[in-house]
């Protein structure tokens, strides 16, 4: 297996990338190109954005609520920390057994891995806000909705967009097996190596790694526009 | 039939995947609605010894190695303030790239198997030891240092003696963290043939979740052996803090 390899090489998969080309297994038929690549981004990037959604819708509000009443730590604790141990493989397989394949399946069980790292963090950032903040915000006679929204939250952003930051990664790359429910994403070029071939197999690497390192560094750029400058002068 | 014939090397992905394994053929797999089948799993626990044999030597050697590398960074940082944001920005990185394209990145360097799943995993848990343990070490209140310090103590003595032991409770969270998620990660390796509990998940029928759901109860048993073994050990290593707690 390891002598198959030999005819992979990193400017092979950047020509696969841009340009159809013949692989090593589909005997004269040309696989790859750029259109298939643009299908298959749009498909991972469908898949991601959706679950990141979904997995934002829920636990944003609870994370925020329970920081905020300072209730249910184990809850939260423990949802964080049962949430590093699932296994993406065992995620994706279970769904295509049990619950089905297809985008309405595969997206919200992705959901699911984004689901523990949002939550923790949007918990531990608002326990962190310094309770005088608070008590001062409801001394101004600000409803708790108001103090969550205009106070806590904003106090919370660097923790909170780490939990997004770590749901996305989680997410992304999940996304990369996805094909194996019936969602193409780019996990297709690896995962079907007898279509695409050795060089198709090294372009879809490629192509996730970027991807994670480009949404990474959006959300990073997010953070700054969110982080008020009140809380960059404390840290810088 | 029964007797648990190796797995093809799960390395012929697609349209292969979906195919049933003749062994598979039981009683309970024709009936859909079973959601986990005994019968089954009383025959064939006795195929997931040598994955499971396999994801243990993995998943330790990974975090070992991880480990070891980490901690150096993290001392080296210690003392070169001025190395911190980088190797922070470094590890950083390693852990955004999504295992399975970092497995096939590697593919033309050290080609398929255990090698090729060491190495990424083990740079996967860099980020937090190397944060946890910096955490940890920042945490060691000044005044104790001074006090180490008019009491006679080198720099290295004050290290070693004082702040790496009261950094002890960070430093094991963050390998209980890196261990959890190296045993979840480690079942993506049989993608590059490293073997594993992935081989069980994949391998199987997906028409037939006792398989895989085996595999995932070994895995969460494992989570919770290791997490277990490392609060012991933390409890053995800082024997101050049950003091002061009781």
């Amino acid at each position: 297996m390891r002598a198959d390899l030999v005819s992979a090489s990193f400017s092979g998969a950047v020509e696969f990338i841009f340009a159809p080309q013949e692989s090593n297994v589909t005997g004269g038929k040309e696989v790859g190109g750029f259109d298939k690549t643009l299908e298959l981004l749009v498909g991972h990037i469908e898949v991601t954005v959706l679950a990141l959604a979904l997995a934002l819708l829920i636990a944003l509000p609870l994370g925020l609520y329970l920081g905020h009443k300072g209730r249910g730590e184990l809850l939260a604790v423990g949802i964080g920390n049962a949430g590093r141990a699932i296994p993406e493989l065992a995620v994706i397989a279970l769904v295509a057994t049990l619950v089905g394949i297809g985008m309405r399946n595969v997206a919200p069980a992705l959901a699911l891995l984004g689901i523990a790292p949002i939550l923790v963090n949007a918990y531990v950032g608002v326990r962190q806000v310094d309770p005088a903040a608070v008590d001062a915000a409801r001394g101004m006679g600000m409803s708790e909705l108001s103090i969550i929204r205009k106070v806590e939250f904003p106090l919370a952003v660097p923790t909170v967009m780490g939990g997004i930051r770590g749901a996305a990664i989680v997410i992304v790359a999940t996304a990369t097996i996805a094909p194996l429910a019936g969602v193409e994403t780019l996990g297709d070029f690896i995962l079907n190596r007898n279509v695409y071939g050795e060089n198709g197999l090294l372009a879809g690497a490629i192509l996730v790694a970027l991807l994670a390192l480009t949404i990474e560094g959006l959300l990073a750029l997010l953070q700054r526009r969110l982080t008020s400058d009140g809380l960059k002068v404390k840290t810088a | 039939m029964a007797s648990p014939a190796p797995l093809a090397a799960a390395g012929q992905v697609g349209g292969d995947f979906f195919k049933e394994r003749s062994s598979d053929t039981l009683p309970c797999q024709a009936n859909e609605s079973h959601l986990f089948c005994f019968d089954w799993a009383r025959e064939n626990i006795d195929r997931y010894g040598t994955p499971t044999q396999q994801h243990l030597e993995i998943v330790v050697l990974s975090v070992a190695i991880g480990f070891a590398v980490a901690f150096a960074l993290a001392l080296l940082a210690h003392r070169t303030r001025r190395l911190q944001p980088p190797l922070l920005a470094a590890t950083g990185v390693l852990y955004t790239i999504p295992s399975i394209a970092f497995f096939f990145l590697l593919l033309p360097v050290t080609g398929f198997g255990r090698d090729t799943a060491i190495i990424v995993l083990s740079a996967y848990t860099l980020q937090i030891i190397y944060r946890n343990t910096m955490l940890g070490l920042g945490n060691v209140p000044d005044s104790v240092r001074d006090a180490a310090r008019g009491m006679g103590l080198t720099n290295r003595q004050i290290l070693w003696k004082v702040e790496l032991p009261l950094a002890t409770p960070e430093i094991i969270a963050g390998l209980r963290v890196a261990t959890a998620s190296t045993i979840a990660i480690a079942t993506l390796v049989v993608l590059i043939s490293a073997g594993g509990l992935g081989t069980e998940m994949y391998g199987s029928n997906f028409n037939f979740p006792t398989a895989i759901l085996i595999a995932v109860a070994i895995i969460a048993l494992m989570v919770l052996a290791f997490d277990l073994l490392l609060l012991t050990a933390q409890r053995l290593l800082t024997p101050w803090r049950k003091a002061r707690s009781g």
